[in-house]
């Protein structure tokens, strides 16, 4: 081991960890994962980045654990194993949010406890965790975090603004005096379908953008 | 019964698994290519659903909830354990699904071979913990209610996968722009499916 180069702690092959999840490697437009608990609380901007933050966090303090078991986790019982790492972290994630954010707890339903069966978080343990070092693992959870929470952000700005005329509840279409000439919110936005289309329209810019992520059939 | 038909069919066409909270996208979107696939997947998780959710009503009932152990003794009518949620239910799923995949492989070969890859993938379904996690918040009066809700939601997410896979297959052949091909036109049409879905809002028995 001691013949090993020593990695310094902001390398660039570390900084890279954490900038490909937020474009080319994206969990939710371009690997499809973690999209179930998503979607369903972007209908306001506020859940969507308390959201975003309980994954983050989730994400990169589980990735750590089971990094530093990785060597002592049986192959056979490993799922079990993160699952339970998982579902201790969601709790402490829950119970903090019932006590000092309640009304946003209270939005986000079930859909904390859901954080669990996110894909994203059991496929990081399993792709990344399981083979690198602590270090690592927590900058690819926090990346990837921060690339599930930017498209939850994205949509949750887009649905609030234009369903409800308003952004973190401030009504900017109000203040600009919009309504007076005859503007109404788009109350379709609110509804969950219009989630799926939003997030269609940001796959489909960022492919055009990005040609190599184009879908060969 | 009539108020059990009523949960039955509201959890399949108005409280959609996945067109009304999005639940179970992930294996809805990466195993939707072929019909004959998404029936498989389909199937497998109205079993699971079908047989967890009323076993989560019987723990969450006598085990969790705040003075549910008072079957033990008076002492206990004080304990307050619905803070280990989370952990039991997903111990729960797992152990079921470990189960019923054993108990499909002993007693119907065929439909273990056609299920297989499958069975494994459900334990980290989000539609079968939502499921459970929607029985506890909605808090049914019995648990003929909760396994009317369970079967309806296992069926109601059969029916968008389906759906879905269906489309796609007869997508190949059309002319989709380069950028929506395969994923983002997949969000599109599942977005266009649910508008169609919400048009069962307030249906009532």
């Amino acid at each position: 081991m001691n013949n090993q180069e020593k990695e310094p702690m902001f390398s660039a092959n570390n900084l890279k960890l954490f900038t490909t999840p937020l474009s080319r490697g994206n969990p939710i437009t371009v690997l499809v994962l973690g999209i179930c608990s998503a979607l369903a609380i972007t209908v306001k901007l506020k859940p969507s980045l308390v959201m975003a933050l309980s994954v983050t966090i989730v994400m990169a303090i589980s990735n750590v654990v089971i990094a530093i078991m990785r060597k002592y986790i049986p192959e056979r019982i490993r799922i079990i194993v993160q699952l339970v790492v998982i579902a201790t972290l969601v709790i402490l994630v829950d119970q903090f949010l019932k006590a000092f954010a309640f009304d946003v707890s209270k939005q986000l339903s079930v859909f904390v406890g859901l954080i669990i069966t996110n894909c994203i978080i059991m496929g990081r343990l399993e792709a990344f965790a399981l083979a690198n070092k602590p270090w690592p693992s927590f900058i690819d959870g926090l990346g990837n975090g921060a690339g599930y929470g930017i498209i939850l952000i994205i949509v949750g700005f887009f649905r609030e603004f234009l369903g409800s005329g308003t952004i973190m509840d401030y009504p900017v279409m109000e203040k600009l005096g919009i309504y007076s000439i005859g503007y109404e919110n788009n109350g379709m936005m609110i509804l969950p379908p219009m989630a799926l289309i939003v997030v269609g329209i940001i796959i489909w810019f960022q492919r055009s953008r990005d040609k190599s992520l184009v879908e060969k059939s | 019964m009539e108020n059990l038909l009523n949960i039955f069919i509201k959890s399949i066409f108005v409280d959609n698994m996945v067109f009304a909270f999005f639940l179970g996208m992930c294996s809805y979107l990466a195993v939707s290519k072929t019909v004959k696939t998404s029936i498989g997947l389909g199937i497998a998780v109205i079993l699971v659903i079908l047989i967890t959710v009323p076993v989560n009503y019987l723990i969450e009932n006598y085990i969790l909830k705040k003075g549910a152990l008072v079957w033990l003794g008076e002492g206990f009518a004080e304990v307050d354990l619905s803070f280990l949620t989370f952990i039991v239910f997903i111990a729960v799923i797992a152990a079921m699904v470990q189960l019923v995949e054993m108990v499909i492989e002993k007693f119907s070969p065929a439909l273990y071979n056609s299920l297989g890859i499958f069975l494994p993938l459900i334990a980290v379904n989000c539609a079968i913990l939502g499921a459970s996690l929607f029985m506890q918040e909605r808090e049914y009066q019995s648990i003929a209610e909760a396994t009317a809700f369970g079967l309806g939601s296992g069926i109601g997410w059969m029916l968008a996968i389906v759906g879905i896979s269906a489309i796609r297959e007869k997508l190949r052949y059309s002319n989709v722009p380069d950028p929506l091909k395969g994923l983002g036109i997949t969000f599109i049409l599942t977005g266009l499916m649910a508008i169609a879905f919400m048009g069962f809002m307030g249906i009532k028995l």
